[in-house]
């Protein structure tokens, strides 16, 4: 079950450091029994895509669902079918690229492993670095860590020291954020090397794991909302 | 006039094949002593270098009617994609074992001690379909053999193997019989 949000929305904020409050005129909801319409206002730094409705429909509709994976009740939103479809997938990047064209941008930061795929044709295409952010142990370099909760335990995530130098605009990209964990370890990370983060983007988000909240005022741009659990 | 054009354009891809070894970092033993490990996370930070080994990967694909380009967790997936988007191929990721929840079809390979697997989900590819496969370096060529089986298992066909570092003798031998196109050669 998938959330389309359809809106005109700001990217001002991509300029400066100060997300401004959204409104959303309309929401497509759909279930396996209604389709209906929905206004909502929220405040914060959230943002979804802007109103290109074909495109995002085919990108939406190339996600395929497997249910009760990683664990009973999660909806998990396979990507690799998008990845199947050459034109969903070059309308992924298009639509990020339009975002992030000419705003500066320094540094893509691409999250192990399927933040290596979306990162590197977005990076390309507006001239920035792109700049892997592993786990640990993989990165042959001298490396700069953060670590972060798991349901179970920790876990780090890591850059070599010298991909990002201080004043770098930086933009963090990975397939989807949930709980939002790795995402503001990653942000942290780039943040302790002096890196600006003027925005996370994800194809997917999935709402009900408030990874929004996670990530505080840093801004977050996706594609698609998602019901995971 | 041809001759000419021919040495320009050969010109053209040398001074490209430097910039992208020039910006290719040796780390002296990774990931264990003795090896010269060829880190090209250098290379992502230089625009211009990546674009090149992209380009060079694009202007040798892009007419040989491509399905897929099928690409190796994790540092395959850093090149595959940009080259199945610009060439309209489809990208598979081929990953290490449980990466994936759907129903996949697996291929074990050797490594110095132990072993190791790759994963392709399956439906990715169909049979006759025509397949590149690509990673960042080939060394023993051991991971690209089970990436070509694997591939192979679900009937398409492999028909090159596409590296940016690789040795010499991948110029002129296979990998299961498959040619390996690499950009460069190891930088010591």
């Amino acid at each position: 079950m998938l959330l389309f949000k359809s809106l005109n929305c700001s990217s001002s904020h991509l300029q400066s450091p100060v997300p401004s409050s959204r409104f959303f005129p309309s929401v497509i909801v759909r279930t396996p029994r209604t389709l209906s319409i929905r206004r909502i206002r929220t405040n914060g730094s959230i943002s979804m895509a802007c109103t290109d409705d074909s495109r995002l429909k085919r990108i939406a509709a190339s996600i395929r669902v497997i249910p009760d994976f990683p664990k009973p009740g999660v909806m998990f939103q396979d990507i690799t079918t998008l990845l199947l479809d050459p034109q969903a997938f070059k309308d992924t990047i298009d639509l990020f690229v339009e975002r992030y064209k000419g705003k500066g941008i320094t540094v893509v930061a691409g999250i192990e492993a399927r933040g290596f795929i979306f990162g590197p044709p977005i990076a390309l295409a507006i001239g920035a670095k792109f700049v892997p952010m592993r786990k640990p142990k993989k990165l042959p370099g001298e490396v700069i860590s953060e670590e972060y909760s798991l349901e179970y335990g920790t876990d780090k995530i890591e850059i070599h020291v010298d991909a990002v130098q201080s004043g770098d605009r930086a933009l963090v990209i990975d397939d989807l954020v949930a709980t939002g964990g790795t995402l503001s370890a990653a942000i942290r990370l780039l943040e302790r090397v002096g890196a600006e983060v003027v925005e996370s983007a994800c194809v997917i988000e999935l709402p009900e794991l408030k990874g929004r909240e996670k990530l505080g005022d840093s801004p977050l741009f996706v594609l698609i909302q998602a019901e995971g659990v | 006039m041809a001759e000419e054009q021919s040495k320009e354009i050969v010109r053209e891809v040398d001074s490209r094949r430097l910039a992208i070894s020039a910006s290719v970092r040796v780390i002296p033993h990774f990931p264990k002593p003795g090896i010269m490990f060829n880190d090209i996370t250098t290379m992502l930070l230089c625009p211009g270098a990546f674009q090149a080994a992209i380009d060079l990967f694009v202007e040798r694909y892009h007419c040989m009617h491509v399905s897929a380009i099928a690409g190796i967790e994790a540092r395959g997936f850093m090149f595959a994609p940009s080259v199945a988007l610009q060439i309209g191929a489809k990208f598979i990721p081929l990953w290490k074992p449980n990466r994936f929840p759907g129903e996949v079809i697996s291929e074990r390979y050797e490594l110095e001690y132990g072993t190791d697997c790759l994963e392709m989900c399956v439906g990715a590819v169909q049979p006759g379909e025509r397949v590149v496969i690509m990673d960042d370096l080939v060394a023993t060529g051991g991971t690209l053999s089970a990436a070509i089986l694997l591939v192979e298992r679900a009937g398409a066909d492999v028909i090159e193997c596409a590296c940016v570092i690789g040795l010499p003798k991948f110029k002129v031998s296979t990998v299961q019989g498959k040619p390996v196109f690499i950009l460069i050669d190891p930088v010591s």
